[in-house]
């Protein structure tokens, strides 16, 4: 075992943890642990643009954009929240420009702007251009940015390390994040991080479903981490599932794509969205494209042999604009369906995007332990918190504006509170959890094969807890989560080895995905409501009295089948109202 | 199949259902882990594969439910983070780009895929390579926005043709399947190699950027810019079509004329 002193701690090096550490390693002793190469991170696989009312092509202002991400949100979000992201994404897309980022240009040098779902002008009147995009590769250009930067300021990588616990230490006014366990992917060896403060900045968990945009590495390690400490976990049965993936194979192609005025057809060729969001038709939010996609498929409209699918018109936008402003998605569909988007429309369908609710932060990235008190030396920021700026139905390029402002948030807090406290003792035995977890896994004790449990995994929540649900569905997918956690108990691995050890290191992310597998559908089955994200056939409609509220999950006790608890938070609100949601 | 003191012998239990319209392939994949092995050896895997496949869906299928043990690196599985860079039938490519169906022999033959982790960084364990050297040389040329003076307010003005001018070497991933495909680079290590000059390409071609000339003196160093051959390997290899060569050609053109 190997120790190791840094005043802050980064856990996970896609764009929260990497602009937590532009902002923590100028202003303290930072050190960033990853399980992958810093430009690996999914933020790489963000397409479509990053929002701000820069108004650089047409009026804005971030007051609109506020407005839009709350009713975007469907009122589950927590406005101080929205008005802090929508008023510093401004300065947001102009850090990062100054960072080196190539924006695409408008004629005369500025930003350029494009639209995007959600995204409108005065208050839901018409969609505004607000979207700032590198082509459709934002991501990417995000992700490389910070990483240039990261190295221009020397910040220290520990590259595939692999962390499955923190430390806290138990104080007389509650418990202190006191640093953090890596597991060596190179070696097998056990590294403690003793730090002053640790944020977690680890994605999401995609993975739980078998449709997903998400990478194979997204499997909710940070937040299972921090589940498993008996800390809370918010709204994650708000699940958003993008309308557009590649149908079949869930690879994202961007909403951008309607934002340069592509449109979705169902077989007869017919412009669905239009019964659907009259106003901003195929740019309306996501969980309402989504829905509405899926429910032709369900009434008999889908496209294809099997009628399982929606189709997206790009077809009149012509290869220049193609070619130049979407190549990525172009080639994505010529590259995995054979379809050229220049001369047929592309097979889509919607596929598991992103998780609105996450570890619970406040503004400032401190970790909540309950729904008054914080976690002092812990922070979380991008899709592993929730903040919650997002509420039930994050909008498009939110996401990568999420990671910007929070990201930078709290990697200035967890360096200012380290600045300004020594380092708390490590509690007794601080490796303990991993030593015994690593050991279990590698032990024989049983003959499951980690892939045949993942695989049923994905497949009961793709059927039972997706776009739409019932109680049915969720008590099955409940019932078939938990014998799989019964499973796992007995699940072997063939590499018994140290040396890079990628059979284990799948074994141990299964079980996280499992744990929050369980914490989604457990909250899902509770919201007996539809709202955003989560969408209830038998409770079609929005219930303000009973649900206007966010959900906060406890595990109770050790072990994996350690039983649930649900508690409530209520939502900030300061100048909007909830009304109903059209488009 | 070479059976190692690293692998269990504990049931593996039955293959998944097959899909309809898969076809058998076998699957020749370079394997070595330094911990048990002395030498590195070919093992063959056949298995059922569907066209649409992509390789890495292959490799996915042998560690799940054939060799737990095999290793190698991906995460995004559609082409943009860059982690699975490997020699497929001898070339550069990532494995979750390629489909089966541009890999299949001629009708009534059967298909062998040869799959090599790539060349000329150490292996660590079968596909899995060392990739801190490549690195090493990335940020050897200051892959970063270099200006002086006071920043402005808002976002410096660039025009669209200036833009234009280094959107190509923009789109790198780093995943080193062109500087591992060089043929320089295997002999010569030390050689920055195509992915660095690259990324120095894209700020040197920056119109908002002042740190041209350090770069061009440290890519004027005798492991810079004049190792380049022009064999195109880099070219055909990169994932993301970038014009490598053309690239280190507008590099070298820099040098010699002074001017960007």
């Amino acid at each position: 075992m190997q120790f190791h002193k840094y005043d802050v701690v980064i856990i996970g090096a896609g764009g929260a943890g990497m602009r937590a550490a532009i902002e923590s390693g100028q202003r303290a002793r930072t050190a960033v642990l990853t399980k992958l190469y810093p430009t690996r991170s999914h933020t790489g696989a963000a397409q479509g643009g990053m929002c701000a009312a820069l108004a650089n092509v047409e009026e804005d202002n971030w007051e609109w954009h506020t407005f839009d991400t709350i009713k975007g949100g469907d009122y589950l979000v927590d406005q101080d929240a929205a008005e802090i992201m929508a008023k510093e994404a401004i300065d947001a897309v102009l850090d990062l420009e100054k960072m080196g980022l190539p924006f695409n240009r408008t004629p005369e040098g500025k930003i350029d702007q494009r639209r995007f779902g959600g995204h409108t002008r005065n208050h839901g009147e018409a969609a505004v251009r607000r979207a700032c995009y590198a082509a459709d590769r934002t991501g990417h250009m995000i992700l490389q940015t910070l990483y240039q930067n990261c190295v221009k300021h020397g910040i220290e990588f520990f590259n595939e390390f692999y962390v499955l616990d923190i430390c806290l230490t138990e104080t007389e006014d509650g418990p202190v994040c006191t640093g953090a366990v890596a597991y060596e992917l190179a070696t097998g060896e056990i590294h403690v991080f003793h730090a002053k403060s640790v944020v977690f900045a680890t994605g999401g968990f995609g993975k739980v479903f078998k449709t997903t945009s998400n990478a194979h590495t997204l499997t909710g390690d940070g937040m299972g981490i921090v589940f498993r400490k008996g800390l809370p976990l918010e709204d994650m049965e708000f699940y958003q599932f993008h309308p557009t993936g590649l149908a079949g194979l869930g690879i994202l192609l961007t909403e951008g794509a309607r934002g340069e005025g592509a449109i979705l057809r169902n077989a007869s060729g017919e412009r669905f969205m239009e019964r659907y969001a009259p106003t901003i038709k195929d740019l309306a939010p996501r969980d309402i494209v989504a829905r509405s996609m899926a429910l032709e498929v369900i009434e008999g409209r889908g496209a294809g042999p099997n009628k399982d699918y929606v189709l997206l018109d790009c077809t009149h936008l012509g290869a220049e604009v193609l070619e130049t402003k979407l190549p990525d998605i172009t080639e994505f569909a010529r590259t995995y369906l054979a379809v050229d988007p220049v001369k047929e429309p592309v097979p889509v369908y919607p596929t598991a995007h992103y998780a609105m609710g996450g570890i619970p932060t406040n503004v400032h990235g401190e970790v909540l332990r309950d729904n008054d008190h914080i976690v002092p030396g812990l922070y979380a920021a991008g899709e592993c918190a929730c903040v919650s700026v997002h509420g039930a139905n994050r909008l498009g390029t939110n996401s990568l504006l999420d990671i910007n402002v929070f990201g930078r948030r709290a990697g200035i807090a967890a360096a200012e509170y380290a600045n300004s406290h020594d380092h708390v003792d490590l509690p007794e035995n601080p490796a303990k959890v991993v030593e015994e977890q690593v050991a279990l896994v590698l032990s024989e004790h049983g003959h499951e094969r980690v892939a045949d449990i993942r695989t049923e995994l994905q497949a009961t929540m793709d059927k039972n807890a997706s776009v739409y649900r019932t109680e049915d569905t969720l008590k099955q997918a409940l019932h078939d989560v938990q014998a799989l956690k019964e499973r796992y108990q007995r699940i072997t691995v063939q590499d018994k080895g140290k040396r890079f050890n990628t059979d284990l290191l799948e074994a141990v992310e299964l079980g996280f995905l499992l744990e929050l597998a369980e914490v989604l559908v457990v909250g899902a089955l509770a919201r007996k409501e539809s709202r955003g994200g989560h969408a209830r056939e038998d409770y079609p409609n929005r219930d303000d009295t009973n649900f206007m509220r966010h959900s906060m999950y406890y595990k109770q006790g050790e072990g994996l089948s350690a039983d649930i608890r649900l508690d409530y938070k209520p939502v900030t609100f300061t100048r909007y109202q909830p009304m109903e949601r059209k488009y | 199949m070479t059976a190692t003191a690293e692998v269990s012998t504990g049931s593996r239990g039955a293959q998944p259902p097959v899909p309809d319209g898969a076809i058998t392939v076998t699957l020749k994949i370079r394997r070595f882990n330094p911990e048990v092995d002395d030498e590195p050896r070919w093992d063959e895997f056949e298995i059922p594969a569907l066209p649409s496949d992509r390789v890495l869906n292959l490799l996915h299928y042998v560690k799940w439910y054939l060799d737990g043990t095999l290793t190698f690196r991906r995460s995004c599985a559609h082409g943009i983070c860059g982690s699975d860079a490997m020699r497929i039938n001898g070339v550069n490519r990532l494995a979750c780009k390629v489909l089966l169906k541009d890999l299949l022999a001629p009708k009534g033959k059967q298909t062998t895929i040869t799959i090599e982790p790539i060349k000329g960084l150490p292996v660590n364990k079968d596909l899995l390579v060392d990739m801190e050297p490549f690195f090493e040389a990335f940020r050897a040329v200051k892959p970063y926005l270099i200006t002086y003076g006071n920043e402005p307010t808002r976002e410096r003005i660039q025009s669209v043709a200036d833009r234009e001018r280094f959107d190509d070497t923009t789109k790198c991933i780093l995943c080193a399947c062109c500087t591992t495909s060089c043929p320089v680079y295997w002999t010569e290590g030390s050689y920055f190699g195509p992915a660095a000059i690259v990324n120095a390409h894209r700020f040197i071609f920056d119109s908002r950027d002042e740190g041209a000339e350090e770069r061009l003196d440290i890519l004027n160093d005798i492991d810079g810019v004049w190792r380049c051959r022009t064999t195109f390997n880099c070219t055909d290899a990169c994932p993301r079509g970038i014009q490598v060569t053309k690239a280190i050609q507008e590099v070298k053109r820099a040098l010699l004329f002074k001017r960007i």
